[in-house]
C-alpha cells in the first residue's frame, strides 16, 4: 500500500480512538482498552515473529510477569508508586527475557518453538504452585499505580477514561518506537536474520546477540502489555501466563497479518472482536475462532493488513483488463 | 586500466605487483568426519594480487576446504592464519570482520530484498556502530556508497533495486560477489561462482575475477578447466581429501598425476 495512503488511516484510526468514549459505553471503552493492549503485546511478538522469523510460543510469560510484578509492588491498602512499578514490571519483564533467551536462542525452527514454550510452562508453574503468585486464584491489585510526584498528579489511572487514553498514549509510543527501531541499522539486520540468518553470519553479524536484543526488547514491550492489563483489570491470575494466552497472542499476529505493526493491533482488535461475539453465541467458541484462524491463513495470505492492498491491486487489474 | 594489461596478467604466471604479500595460510588443515578424513594436512597460501584455484573431482574435499577457511567448519587439525595471525578459532562472523569474505555455490543471498539492499546490508556489517537504534539506516551514506560501489565493480550497475530473487542465475552470481565486495573482504573465497552459468556470462565472470585479484587475493573453488587455467596464478589438486600436487598452471597441465588422477582425456 501507498505509505502516504496507510498514515492517513493509522491517523484516522488514532483520530477514531480518541474520541470513541464520546460515543461508546464505559463497558466498550474498557473493551476497547483491553484490545489495545493486547495490540501491544502482539506487536511486541510480532518484532519477534514477523520481523526476526523467531516463533515463540512462550510470550506470554513476559506479559505475565510483568502483571505479577504490578501485583507483587502493590501494597495492601495502598497504591503503587507508577515511577517504580512501571520500570519495575517492564524490567522483570525484559530481565526474564534475556536470561530465558540466552537458552532459547540457540535452538531452531520447531524445537525453538518447543522450549519456549517451556520455559514459559516453567514461569507459569511458578506463579501458579507457589505461594509467591497466590495460587490459581490470583491476586487482586487493590489499587492502581499513583503517578503523583511532590504533590502533583499527571495524570490519574482510577479515572477509567485517563486510563484508556494512557493506554492509548501508550499504544502509540511502542508503535513509533518499534517503527524508528525497524528503520535502524538494527532492525535491518533482524530481518535479514529472517530471510537468511547463515547469510548474515557470513557477512560479518553476530546473529547471535541481535537475536537476544530483539528477544529481550520483546520481553520487555510485552512487559508494557501486561503492566496495563494488571492496572486496567486490577487482578492478575497465572492464566496470563497460560500457554493458552501465548497462542492467543500469536493467532492475533498472523490473524492481522506478520511482519506489520499495525497489522498486529489490527489483529488484536479482530480477535477480541470475534471471540466476544463468539462467546455471545456460544460457549464452544473456540471452535469457530479455530475455523477463522485456518480461513485466515488460507484466503488470506498477509491477514487483514494486507486485505485492502490486495483488493487495490485487483481493482486495478480489473481496470486494466476491462 | 588498461584491458590488455589485464589479459597479460591474468594468463600469465608472470610476477604481479604485489607478489609476496600473504594474505591467508593453511596450515595441515585436516577434517574428520567420523573415521573419514574429508581434508587430511591440506596446505595453501593465498597471496594479494594473486588468484589460487582449487580444483579436483566431487567429493575430493574443496568445499570442506573453503568451509573451515571461512569458519563455517571447525577444522579437527591444523591452523589457518590471516596476515601471520592465527585465526583458526575465530566463527565466521569475526573472520568477515576482519577480511575473509565468501560466496557459496549454492546461491545464497536475501531473495526477497532488493540487489542495493542486499550489499547495503553486507556494507552495514562494517559499520562501527550497529547498535543505534534511532539511526535511519538509509541515512548511512558511507554504507550506501560502499554498497553502490561493490554493486558497480560487480557489473550490476543499473539493477540496484531489483528484487535480488528475480534476477536470472549469472545475476544471481554477480550479486553474490558483489556482497562480499561491499564488505571490503582482501581474502575472496569463491565457490563454484561459475556454476550454471552460460557461456557469455562465465565469459563477463572471467573478466571481473581478472580485476577482482588485482588487489585482493583469490581462492576459486571451480570445474570450469577453461575458466581456470584463464585466470589462476597458481593450482592446488586435491584428490580424497588431500593435496595432490600445487603449482604454475603449466605445471599443473603437463602433471602426469594430476592427469591420472583427474584431468582424464577430455580436458587436456
Amino acid at each position: 500500500m501507498n505509505p502516504r495512503i496507510a498514515l492517513v488511516l493509522k491517523l484516522a484510526a488514532l483520530v477514531g480512538l480518541i474520541v470513541f468514549p464520546s460515543f461508546g459505553s464505559s463497558f466498550y471503552t474498557e473493551m476497547v482498552a483491553k484490545m489495545l493492549i493486547l495490540g501491544i503485546f502482539a506487536m511486541s511478538l510480532d518484532l519477534l515473529v514477523g520481523f526476526t522469523g523467531l516463533v515463540s510460543l512462550g510470550h506470554a510469560a513476559y506479559f505475565g510477569i510483568a502483571a505479577y510484578t504490578v501485583a507483587l509492588l502493590t501494597p495492601k491498602y495502598d497504591p503503587a508508586n507508577f515511577w517504580i512499578a512501571l520500570p519495575a514490571a517492564v524490567l522483570a519483564a525484559a530481565a526474564a527475557a534475556f536470561v530465558i533467551g540466552l537458552f532459547v536462542l540457540r535452538t531452531k525452527g520447531i524445537y525453538f518453538i518447543m522450549v519456549t514454550l517451556a520455559f514459559a510452562q516453567m514461569v507459569y508453574f511458578i506463579f501458579h504452585d507457589t505461594a509467591l503468585g497466590g495460587g490459581s486464584d490470583g491476586i487482586y491489585v487493590n489499587f492502581k499505580p499513583d503517578a503523583t510526584i511532590a504533590g502533583w498528579q499527571p495524570f490519574n489511572l482510577d479515572e477509567p477514561l485517563q486510563l484508556y487514553y494512557f493506554v492509548v498514549a501508550a499504544l502509540v509510543a511502542v508503535f513509533v518506537f518499534l517503527t524508528l527501531v525497524l528503520r535502524s541499522p538494527f532492525g535491518k539486520v533482524l530481518v535479514g536474520i529472517r530471510s537468511n540468518e547463515h547469510r548474515m553470519q557470513s557477512l560479518g553479524y553476530a546473529t547471535f546477540r541481535y537475536k537476544l536484543a530483539a528477544f529481550t526488547l520483546a520481553g520487555g514491550l510485552a512487559g508494557v502489555a501486561g503492566f496495563l492489563y494488571a492496572v486496567l483489570f486490577g487482578f492478575v491470575t497465572p492464566e496470563y501466563l497460560s500457554w493458552h494466552q501465548s497462542g492467543n497472542v500469536l493467532m492475533m499476529v498472523i490473524l492481522g497479518g506478520m511482519g506489520n505493526l499495525a497489522g498486529a493491533v489490527i489483529g488484536a482488535f479482530a480477535f477480541i472482536g470475534l471471540q466476544e461475539m463468539f462467546a455471545d453465541w456460544t460457549k464452544h467458541w473456540q471452535l469457530l475462532m479455530g475455523g477463522v484462524i485456518v480461513a485466515a491463513v488460507l484466503f488470506m495470505p498477509g491477514g487483514l493488513s494486507a486485505l485492502p492492498g490486495r483488493v487495490l491491486k485487483k481493482l486495478n487489474q480489473e481496470s486494466k483488463h476491462g | 586500466m588498461a584491458e590488455a594489461d589485464l589479459q597479460i596478467r591474468g594468463t600469465a604466471s608472470a610476477a604481479p605487483a604485489a607478489q609476496g604479500d600473504v594474505l591467508l595460510v593453511a596450515d595441515k588443515l585436516t577434517r574428520r568426519f567420523g573415521g573419514l578424513a574429508a581434508n587430511q594436512d591440506v596446505c595453501l597460501s593465498l597471496e594479494r594480487g594473486m588468484l589460487h584455484a582449487l580444483l579436483g573431482p566431487n567429493g575430493a574435499g574443496k568445499s570442506t576446504c573453503i568451509n573451515m577457511l571461512s569458519g563455517d567448519l571447525p577444522p579437527s587439525e591444523g591452523r589457518i592464519l590471516l596476515r601471520g595471525q592465527d585465526v583458526t578459532r575465530l566463527s565466521a562472523a569475526q573472520r568477515s570482520k576482519i577480511g575473509i569474505g565468501r560466496s557459496y555455490q549454492r546461491t545464497n543471498i536475501f531473495p526477497g530484498f532488493t540487489v542495493l539492499e542486499n550489499c547495503r546490508l553486507a556494507a552495514q556489517s562494517r559499520n562501527p556502530r550497529p547498535w543505534k537504534i534511532f539511526t535511519d539506516a538509509l541515512g548511512l551514506t558511507d554504507t550506501l556508497e560502499r554498497a553502490r560501489a561493490a554493486i558497480v565493480e560487480a557489473g550490476l550497475a543499473g539493477r540496484e533495486q531489483r528484487i535480488a530473487g528475480t534476477m536470472s542465475h549469472g545475476e544471481q552470481r554477480q550479486l553474490e560477489i558483489a556482497m562480499v565486495l561491499a564488505t571490503d573482504a582482501e581474502v575472496l573465497l569463491l565457490d563454484e561462482p561459475l556454476a550454471g552459468m552460460g557461456s557469455e556470462e562465465s565469459a563477463q565472470m572471467v573478466e571481473l575475477l581478472k580485476r577482482l585479484k588485482q588487489n585482493r587475493a583469490i581462492l576459486l573453488v571451480e570445474h570450469d578447466m577453461d575458466a581456470v587455467f584463464a585466470v589462476a596464478d597458481t593450482i592446488t589438486v586435491m584428490v580424497n581429501g588431500v593435496v595432490l600436487e600445487s603449482g604454475p598452471p603449466e605445471q599443473i597441465r603437463n602433471s602426469a598425476d594430476v592427469q591420472t588422477a583427474y584431468l582424464g582425456d577430455g580436458h587436456v
